[in-house]
């Protein structure tokens, strides 16, 4: 375990906690009513979150290389 | 009857790329069921997402967003971080798997803990909970057809066709089927839910923000969460449950046995949670489908989706949407089929009778497949109702699999045999007890505040799971100092092990 790899624990805070404050329909965010825009960022912030540690984790560059 | 031609064709497409995946390739057991090991990215994110995309992502979520409304966010969610666990778990579990030859999820346990018993129990587990998940396929299947149909197919004859279907390419191609159909479904399902969701809520209200507002006027409490029941504190823990149970499923873990190597996962865990965003549109639709088909009441919403395409759109369209959704059922039901067979095949009935061939068990899997197919068809059309309830079991059930699995990952094996069985025994009948008695956290334990009490109740199988997991394995490992770490896998001597 790497300290790159705690990110991981982040999706994880945004969405189970994120939700107890994000539950509301105001302000409406692209058409979408705010909790559904919340949760729908957090899924692309996963992505982002998920490329940002591929390429930060050595294992990837080590098997890259060979 | 064009849509019932257009539905006819998908079929002959789906038959015909499953027997076709076939060509060149002699299907012996570990080319049967995990491809041979050889898949790349594509294909295991196609035979990942495969599974994701199944009746009930097409015709449930549009259901629940249509009768439960904002509840519904918690399918978009869990998949989502099940990846982000899946960029450590799956290349751990990938490596081990080929290490030691395994086929099934099963194989997982036996070889891990030293104890076929173990992977008898987690077979029996992952069969039991996957028929309720085919059977619901099935009536999802016969759903599609009939409505698309405009009632000339009745449910029956689809359900019986796709089910024909089905174990005919599953039985001669195995995974091989599974995977080139996926690649059909996938653009089928893409593209109709593309347009769905944003055809039709710019057709009946002028844009999608538009029918939210529109939505929102006329049912004020739909869009948010409520304070109590599926509140905030229910979806966290859903979400947080399905998640870790998300690669449980006995036909999702050994899927990723299928791929070349480890990191095909780590790339993977980037680009499936984009994948969810589809989901999104199936919500659009189904919101949309609240104002304009109204009145469908419990298990009827799970129509909604087919109700409004087939007021809205021309006849040839209704074929495709019917289609697409034929796949649907097709390519998940196909894995959950071989994936049960395999594992009542290489983990139960060899226990049983410990000195039968490879080649033999591989045929015996391929014959299992029928046989499970006629019990599916049964509770199919025997079967109450509660269908949904039985799904969610399901989940349950295969989640009580996760302790075990994450301790014997760890560097220092803990936990004993003895405390994994008994962990999933006390989980798995929690679950099972709870499921059939409609217990709540609150009914149990009334004097808490209400966001425990809403709490998923599979947080309490869980909670006793590892509780018995670590009690057991603490006594029976001053018993017995010396754990085995050689794992001997195959039950049988080496000898007549050298068949393949």
């Amino acid at each position: 375990m790497k300290p790159i790899h705690l990110l991981g624990v982040i999706p994880f805070l945004g969405i189970l906690g994120g939700i107890f404050i994000a539950n509301r329909v105001t302000p409406y965010v692209l058409g979408m009513p705010f909790n559904l825009f919340w949760l729908v960022m957090w899924v692309v912030l996963i992505s982002a979150t998920m490329a940002v540690i591929y390429r930060l984790d050595p294992a990837n560059r080590e098997e890259q290389s060979s | 009857m064009i849509a019932l031609a257009v539905i006819f064709a998908f079929l002959l497409a789906a038959l015909g790329l499953g027997l076709r995946a076939r060509r060149g390739r002699s299907m012996d057991l570990e080319q049967w069921s995990v491809g041979g090991r050889g898949f790349g990215t594509v294909f295991v994110f196609l035979l990942l997402a495969g599974e994701i995309y199944t009746t009930f992502t097409f015709l449930g979520a549009s259901g629940w967003a249509y009768g439960k409304g904002a509840p519904a966010y918690y399918i978009l969610c869990y998949a989502s971080l099940a990846y982000v666990l899946s960029y450590w778990l799956l290349p751990a579990v990938w490596r081990y798997a080929k290490q030691h030859r395994l086929i099934s999820q099963s194989d997982f346990f036996v070889a891990k803990f030293d104890s076929p018993l173990l992977g008898a129990l987690v077979a029996l587990v992952g069969v039991v909970a996957m028929v309720p998940y085919l059977v619901l396929q099935l009536k999802g299947m016969g759903i599609i057809v009939s409505v698309a149909s405009d009632g000339r197919i009745s449910s029956h004859w689809a359900i019986v066709i796709g089910t024909v279907a089905l174990t005919l390419y599953v039985t001669i191609s195995g995974i091989h089927g599974s995977a080139w159909t996926s690649v059909l479904k996938d653009v089928a399902i893409l593209a109709v839910v593309l347009i769905l969701g944003i055809y039709l809520p710019v057709h009946y209200f002028g844009g999608v923000g538009e029918m939210f507002h529109a939505v929102d006027k006329a049912h004020p409490q739909l869009l948010t969460l409520p304070s109590s029941g599926m509140s905030a504190s229910w979806f966290a823990s859903t979400v947080l449950l399905s998640a870790v149970g998300f690669y449980m499923w006995p036909h999702t873990f050994s899927a990723a046995y299928s791929a070349q190597n480890e990191r095909v996962f780590r790339r993977n865990a980037i680009f499936m949670p984009l994948y969810q965003l589809i989901l999104l549109f199936v919500f659009f639709a189904g919101f949309t489908a609240i104002l304009v088909v109204p009145g469908l009441k419990g298990a009827d919403a799970d129509l909604s989706l087919l109700r409004i395409t087939t007021a809205t759109f021309p006849s040839w369209f209704v074929g495709i949407v019917g289609g697409a959704g034929l796949l649907t059922a097709l390519v998940p039901g196909s894995l959950l089929l071989m994936t049960s067979a395999t594992c009542l095949s290489k983990n139960v009935y060899r226990l049983a009778r410990p000195h039968t061939s490879e080649q033999h068990i591989g045929r015996l899997a391929q014959l299992l497949v029928p046989a499970l197919a006629l019990i599916s068809l049964y509770f199919t059309f025997n079967g109450g109702s509660s269908i949904v309830s039985l799904l969610l079991m399901g989940y349950a059930l295969v989640t009580q699999l996760f302790p075990a699995l994450l301790a014997s990952l760890a560097p220092r094996q803990f936990v004993t045999k003895q405390g994994a069985a008994a962990g999933i025994v006390v989980g798995v009948t929690t679950v099972a007890v709870v499921t059939l008695s409609d217990v709540t956290v609150g009914s149990l334990l009334p004097g808490l505040p209400q966001a425990v009490k809403d709490l998923n109740v599979g947080i309490i199988a869980l909670v006793l799971n590892i509780v018995v997991m670590v009690a057991v394995s603490a006594v029976t490992r001053t018993e017995s100092p010396a754990p085995a770490t050689t794992a001997a896998l195959r039950p049988e001597p080496e000898a007549t092990a050298g068949t393949g």
